[in-house]
């Protein structure tokens, strides 16, 4: 009988690491840099394993640190730990009433029970092209602190990818949390996902958030998934758009701009034409509803 | 490794290896086999059991992330001759065929309704997406999800 042809178990042994404290988590990823893997809700990872796409000889298993899960207010920003669970997120009175662009994105993810285990740290750090939160994320202007040998440093969530399941964590560094600005008085948001089925991966989605003054852009950030190595902003697109009235002209126009910029791939989910065409629509929509938006709060 | 569960109530102290599964501890180990294996990467929903309450993936679970915590399967639910008003209402509704999605469908079934016990059919479709059938479809489903909501509601 041939074994785990059905991906029934994980094979191969590896160690495992409960840290209960940032400092004890950065200690054991640096020691064991390359040969340790990072768990978190496992929804990527234990996939991987059992596949042996990856065979970790050490598993550090970042739950157990409280600091890391929850989403707080403090006074300058909305910080949300990277160990909190894509539901709780979901659940959160905090990003349901602030970050509702996050929220849509987050309950778009999977299903239930994905939401129940997976994180947005690691929803952000086996960095898919197609990760639903980064998307928002990104439109949002969240920063990305990591913890590390040498303290924490934060960059911009954006500059935070490096390619497809790559980012710039170094050795003994991982993500800690996230720090987004309060929206400004005015900030109108949309998230658009096209998938074969509401559980797939998005073949492209695309996150706006856009501060208006009636039907005029004042400032937008317009990031696009699946259609780029990473979560893809659209500089074009909001330069374009800034101080621009929303017309059916310049939806159009952003549409164009947008199908333009992206640099897709043809791969199981679509083709890179598909891609461009969705594209475009799927930028016009966005701005369309952010229109519509604008005009019934007048 | 050492760990204590709660499996359906009962304290459990195991000795597992890092790399075991909680499905395969509970099938294998606990002969517990209304889990079931089906697709092994979190697409389909046949391992769903609760995890303190919440819906989770048992075959996407390593068992030593469920120590200390409380797991509840299908077993837990009702015994042969005096069923749970959901596994009651799966079987009037016609809501199993083969019946392999069935444990999965129940655990996720029963998670919902604790949630939200009178879910519209919108959110019963919503809440159910990460499990799959094959055979019924699911409109019996939707339908005995209904139908489990209004009995454990009980008259008035």
């Amino acid at each position: 009988m041939s074994i785990n042809t059905h991906n029934t178990h994980i094979i191969h042994g590896f160690q495992y690491h409960a840290p209960t404290s940032v400092a004890e988590a950065v200690k054991l990823l640096d020691e064991h840099g390359e040969e340790a893997a990072v768990l978190a809700g496992g929804t990527d990872l234990i996939p991987k394993m059992k596949q042996a796409l990856i065979k970790p000889r050490h598993v550090v298993n970042l739950k157990h640190i409280p600091e890391l899960a929850g989403v707080r207010e403090e006074a300058e920003q909305i910080r949300i730990g990277a160990l909190t669970r894509l539901r709780d997120l979901e659940r959160s009175i905090i990003v349901t009433e602030k970050l509702p662009l996050l929220h849509e994105a987050v309950a778009a993810i999977g299903s239930v029970q994905i939401r129940n285990m997976a994180t947005v740290g690691g929803n952000l750090c086996n960095a898919s092209p197609a990760a639903d939160s980064a998307q928002a994320l990104v439109a949002l202007g969240a920063k990305a602190n990591i913890a590390g040998p040498s303290g924490e440093r934060s960059i911009e969530l954006e500059s935070f990818f490096t390619g497809p399941g790559r980012t710039v964590l170094g050795r003994g560094e991982f993500l800690a949390s996230l720090t987004l600005p309060y929206t400004e008085e005015g900030s109108r948001s949309a998230f658009i996902k096209l998938g074969r089925t509401s559980l797939d991966l998005a073949t492209v989605s695309i996150a706006v958030n856009a501060k208006m003054k009636r039907e005029t852009v004042e400032g937008i950030r317009v990031v696009m998934g699946a259609v780029a190595p990473t979560p893809l902003r659209l500089r074009n697109v909001e330069q374009y758009l800034m101080r621009k009235k929303l017309t059916v002209e310049a939806i159009e126009e952003a549409g164009r701009l947008a199908s333009e910029s992206i640099k897709p791939i043809t791969d199981i989910r679509g083709t890179a034409e598909y891609r461009r065409l969705a594209s475009k629509g799927l930028a016009m929509e966005a701005l369309t509803r952010i229109l519509e938006d604008s005009r019934r709060d007048k | 490794m050492k760990i204590t569960i709660k499996v359906n109530g009962k304290p459990r102290g195991l000795d597992v290896e890092p790399n075991t599964l909680l499905l395969n501890l509970l099938r294998g180990d606990m002969l517990l086999t209304g889990a079931k294996y089906g697709c092994g990467l979190g697409e389909c929903g046949a391992c769903t059991v609760l995890l303190d309450g919440e819906s989770v993936l048992a075959c996407m679970t390593l068992a030593v992330d469920a120590d200390g915590r409380n797991v509840e399967t299908v077993e837990g639910l009702g015994e042969y001759d005096s069923l749970h008003p959901i596994q009651e209402a799966y079987i009037e509704e016609g809501a199993i065929q083969c019946g392999f999605c069935t444990p999965g469908f129940i655990m996720s079934t029963k998670a919902l309704l604790s949630e939200k016990p009178q879910p519209t059919e919108t959110e019963i479709r919503e809440y159910l997406k990460g499990n799959m059938c094959r055979c019924t479809g699911y409109v019996n489903i939707v339908r005995a999800v209904q139908s489990a909501a209004a009995k454990m509601k009980g008259p008035g």
